[in-house]
């Protein structure tokens, strides 16, 4: 998909996720936010999946370990046709399949429901495992939050993909800096990320996580890496792309009232 | 009473032959496979074997990968590290995707012995009982566990297999017909009913003896399956002697006994005792001493009938 189109795609998803949010009176903005451009860039110009067939043979397949941010696959999923974007602005309520955090036995192109941090790194290294077994064509990726690496099960994981080579997997790290408390460096560091996982044995890239150009790139790389999985760190804000949630962390887990959705949603390209 | 098999060893050798008929069988162990016998396994087919190193988090969290990826995985390590230590990953990534996990679970209650207190593992039938869709395995000997792990690898979801580390007499026969879900009477009686799972049930069979001779007969009950449990067979039980009591190498809080009183309090509410391991935890020691001292043999099973009738 050219640029521009990816972008607009990203403004579509984004106003998506406020929508439904503040719809829903509850979940979390900052990090569905931060995380849009990645997840478009997979879903509209990376991964080989087909909305009409969610289970299609030798398909790529998108974990999002940090869950919380449901609300950007939802979104994503809607744009891509999987279901319809009224569907998904019954998020969080009873009798809804998309649920808080997403459900894979719901809702169609979810491929892991997560929730718990740290779980969806681990199966996402399981489901390389079993593609390499398989001689299964389908690539792995995985998005994980930066304040989600403080979880210990995160390090096993990072330990073990690439102790089995796992360069089927792509992992992206949501690096905007922010969790529920704080600044990751206030609440528990976690630099140098870079280092960590280059010290562990990834292929690791850093990139600007709202450049189209670099994200493509940097899935190119990981592509052309054998024999070790990629990281890509992409820096990236929280709330990016409403200017009042932007750089927040008190928009990590709020819904926006009548009037901030409406600001937030003209700024995100007005007549939705 | 014939050989002595632990039910590990059982599992080692059925694994090896599952591996022959089954070629989306997956095992894994986290650094204990000489233990947990999986090593067996690892030498015949190491292209499905995956050793994760003392990881036991992310063992559950790949093998719900491998499992959700169409794999059958049979993922091993210490009962206290599996139900324990990596309890939430299976509850969320295992029991809630409804991954065809076979958490084969080894070194179970206080027959582990000399490693003491922080291997002697008494809340993992009560954490694994909690999860939705879990079905739970407790085998008394090697033809059962051989039996119930062929069953547990045919179904399809998310099941706990407790094994045990120490050596126990074999005995059911080859043919037995052992079924997952259903208990088997062991032994039939009128008087009492002594339910068991694992290594108890053989205690149950010389507490029998010992309660015959005193003109106590009582019917002894293999609860291999704890989840879903054999709700018939206990009703039955209840209805005709009219006293239960509980045997299992388990915490009497949350495992069999309490399994079973959710069972009779609803349908047929008897007079019940349990045997098992008390409010505590362990020591080392050696297997058959432990037993005596924390209340797990067939003496306390014999007290317990009494104290019932």
């Amino acid at each position: 998909m050219e640029i521009k189109a990816l972008e607009k795609t990203a403004a579509e998803i984004r106003a998506g996720i406020v929508e439904a949010i503040s719809n829903a009176g509850s979940g979390h903005p900052g990090g569905s936010l931060s995380a849009a451009d990645i997840v478009t860039a997979l879903y509209f110009d990376e991964m080989n999946v087909d909305p009409k067939n969610p289970k299609m043979e030798g398909r790529d397949k998108f974990i999002l370990s940090k869950g919380h941010a449901g609300p950007v696959q939802y979104s994503a999923l809607a744009a891509k046709g999987y279901f319809s974007k009224e569907d998904f602005l019954t998020l969080r309520k009873i009798g809804s399949k998309f649920q808080g955090h997403p459900d894979m036995n719901k809702v169609p192109g979810i491929e892991m429901s997560t929730g718990s941090l740290g779980q969806g790194f681990s199966v996402a290294g399981g489901m390389a495992m079993a593609n390499k077994l398989n001689h299964d064509p389908g690539r792995i990726y995985v998005l994980l939050g930066d304040g989600e690496i403080q979880e210990g099960i995160i390090w096993e994981a990072a330990m073990s993909i690439p102790h089995y080579q796992l360069d089927n997997l792509v992992a992206i790290l949501d690096h905007n800096g922010l969790q529920i408390d704080g600044k990751n460096e206030d609440v528990m560091n976690v630099a140098p990320v870079i280092e960590k996982f280059q010290a562990f044995g990834w292929n690791v890239i850093q990139i600007d996580g709202h450049n189209f150009e670099e994200i493509l790139d940097a899935f190119k790389q990981a592509r052309a890496c054998k024999g070790k999985p990629t990281m890509i760190v992409a820096e990236t804000i929280k709330g990016k792309g409403v200017s009042f949630m932007e750089g927040n962390a008190g928009w990590h887990g709020k819904a926006p009232n009548a009037d901030e959705t409406k600001q937030a949603l003209a700024e995100l390209g007005g007549d939705r | 009473m014939a050989d002595k098999m632990a039910t590990r060893e059982a599992y080692g050798k059925t694994l090896v032959e599952l591996g022959a008929k089954n070629p989306n069988l997956v095992v894994m162990d986290a650094d204990l496979s000489k233990s947990t016998k999986t090593a067996d396994f690892g030498k015949v087919y190491p292209e499905r074997f995956f050793n994760m190193g003392i990881a036991e988090q992310n063992l559950y969290g790949a093998a719900a990968g491998l499992a959700l990826s169409g794999k059958v995985v049979c993922a091993s390590t210490f009962a206290m590290f599996a139900a324990g230590r990596a309890f939430e990953i299976i509850r969320n990534s295992i029991g809630y995707t409804k991954a065809n996990v076979k958490i084969c679970a080894t070194h179970a209650g206080i027959t582990v012995g000399e490693d003491g207190a922080s291997h002697q593992t008494f809340e993992d039938i009560a954490l694994m009982r909690t999860i939705p869709g879990m079905t739970v395995i407790n085998p008394s000997d090697g033809v059962s566990a051989k039996k119930l792990l062929e069953q547990a690898v045919e179904m399809n979801g998310p099941c706990y297999v407790r094994l045990g580390r120490a050596a126990v007499p074999v005995f059911y026969g080859e043919d037995a017909d052992i079924q997952l879900g259903r208990g088997n009477v062991v032994k039939d009686g009128k008087d009492v009913t002594i339910v068991a799972t694992g290594v108890m049930v053989n205690e149950a069979a010389i507490a029998a003896e010992t309660l015959a001779a005193e003109g106590i007969d009582a019917r002894i009950i293999d609860i291999h399956t704890i989840k879903p449990i054999d709700e018939e067979i206990i009703i039955k039980a209840a209805q005709e002697t009219g006293a239960i009591v509980t045997a299992e190498e388990h915490s009497v809080i949350g495992g069999l006994g309490s399994a079973v009183a959710e069972v009779v309090v609803k349908h047929a509410p008897v007079k019940m005792a349990m045997v098992g391991q008390k409010d505590t935890y362990g020591e080392s020691g050696k297997p058959d001493e432990l037993k005596k001292k924390y209340g797990m043999t067939a003496d306390d099973i014999a007290a317990a009938v009494k104290s019932v009738l």
